[in-house]
């Protein structure tokens, strides 16, 4: 059994949430080049032109590369032979305390969704944790940036509403925000499970490498097929009008009930961001 | 069309915006989002003096990051603006003659902004790194106790905007798209 106190990680995520908020990810760099050279309308080159201008200006000079530094969501795969002594929450919070405020990070967290109130420290985290085979405990910090979570939506579809079913209400779905959630953006699908696995599985496709099909070819293909159909809108980056409505499509899936077909859309803005660090 | 428009907006300056336009704003913008839109409000109702002359004012939606040791402001770009919706018509009736955000606007705004001549801008979402490159001087001047969301006053130079609903209640979200699609649909029609 590997002993690892939760004290080792608040610096990790610290330096997580600074280096997240600073640093496009490379997929998603790659990503947004890529649309820029399929592109053909001007309006939506330049807006493509700036976007691009302004992660690199962030990265430079040590800036939030958006002032949504989002709600911290901290993913952390724990090896089943790490025991890891402490309060694991607690510890969790403390990263995202520190790192808020030494990189100069908006607090954005409310104490309470109708009374309201600022935290003032960005926490709490939101947490998820998993056990997996092994002794490394792996930390993911995605900031989600509000814009586009308010967008997301979840549909607990008919099994007889089948494929052309989801393709229909992700795109209703990607339709329906138009330019509020800053396109270009990326879409995490989340498919089966019941109702709050549906929307973790669609937040979790987030977290894939922006662009990186699906293992199953046949999601892969279905990937494929909602992003050229989300590509034929016409909303563009910003909503200006073009080409480049999404980055790309992550589908992810498991079992189901006989009787459901559970469908979550969580949308991300064009700044999707997520750090991984492993110990 | 692109244009320097030095602020404040006056009514005849909005009337020569038209949707699609690239302005640059140069002069003193006023921060507000959800909770200080409230707050103003509230002050309203009760009979209170803004804390900012409303009279041709252009309120941009945006809560900054922390300035950090050297900086004027951190971060700043546009926030979603149809969380204003609810307070704008108020607003734009008192005198507020321009908005900056992103997204959508619902029909009372819009309504609201032909009645009186105001005009909704559009901030690249996403780009606050960016956008404060042209924020030259910025000074928390009420609700400081919302953090993020005080109201501040900027002092731009060449801010850029586009106009995306002008006085008339032209909207690039639809024109834009389709004028996009337009041009699809003639590409596709020449290779036939």
């Amino acid at each position: 059994m590997r002993e690892i106190s939760v004290n080792e990680l608040i610096p990790v995520i610290r330096r997580l949430c600074i280096d997240a908020n600073r640093r496009l990810p490379g997929d998603v760099k790659n990503a947004i080049m890529a649309c820029r050279t399929c592109e053909s309308w001007g309006p939506a080159q330049d807006i493509l032109d700036k976007i691009t201008e302004n992660y690199t200006l962030a990265e430079n000079q040590a800036l939030p590369i958006c002032q949504d530094t989002g709600l911290a969501c901290v993913f952390i795969d724990i090896g089943q032979e790490v025991h890891l002594s402490g309060d694991l929450s607690a510890a969790v919070d403390e990263g995202v305390r520190q790192g808020y405020r030494d990189g100069y990070l908006r607090k954005s967290v409310v104490k309470d969704p109708l009374r309201r109130g600022n935290t003032g420290d960005n926490t709490p985290a939101m947490l998820y944790t998993r056990f997996v085979d092994g002794d490394r405990v792996m930390l993911t910090v995605a900031p989600k940036g509000f814009g586009s979570e308010n967008m997301s939506q979840i549909k607990m579809l008919r099994p007889s509403d089948g494929e052309q079913g989801v393709l229909d209400f992700v795109v209703s779905v990607v339709e329906a925000a138009g330019p509020n959630p800053c396109p270009p953006i990326v879409v995490g699908v989340g498919l089966g499970g019941s109702f709050d696995k549906a929307a973790l599985l669609a937040k979790r496709a987030l977290l894939r490498e922006t662009g990186k099909p699906n293992e199953d070819v046949y999601y892969a293909e279905l990937e494929a097929k909602l992003l050229e159909r989300i590509n034929r809108l016409g909303i563009g980056p910003q909503g200006y009008g073009g080409r480049t409505t999404a980055l790309s499509v992550a589908i992810e899936t498991m079992p189901t009930h006989i009787a459901g077909l559970p469908c979550a859309v969580n949308i991300n803005c064009h700044v999707a961001r997520h750090a991984t660090e492993v110990l | 069309m692109e244009l320097h428009i030095t602020l404040p907006l006056t009514k005849e300056k909005a009337a020569s915006l038209h949707c699609g336009d690239a302005v640059y704003l140069s002069g003193v913008l006023y921060t507000a989002r959800d909770a200080a839109h409230q707050r103003l409000i509230a002050l309203l109702e009760q009979g209170g003096t803004p804390p900012f002359p409303l009279e041709d004012a252009v309120i941009y939606y945006t809560g900054p990051t922390p300035a950090q040791p050297g900086q004027v402001i951190g971060s700043a770009g546009p926030t979603t603006s149809y969380r204003m919706d609810a307070y704008s018509p108020t607003l734009i009736r008192r005198g507020q003659r321009g908005m900056i955000g992103k997204g959508k606007r619902s029909p009372a705004v819009i309504q609201a902004m032909q009645e009186y001549g105001a005009v909704y801008f559009g901030a690249i979402g996403g780009a606050g790194a960016l956008l404060a490159t042209r924020i030259k001087q910025a000074k928390v001047i009420a609700f400081e106790d919302l953090g993020p969301e005080a109201i501040h006053r900027l002092v731009v130079e060449d801010f850029p905007v586009t106009v995306v609903i002008d006085s008339q209640g032209n909207s690039l979200y639809e024109v834009g798209r389709a004028a996009y699609l337009a041009q699809q649909n003639s590409e596709k029609t020449d290779a036939l």
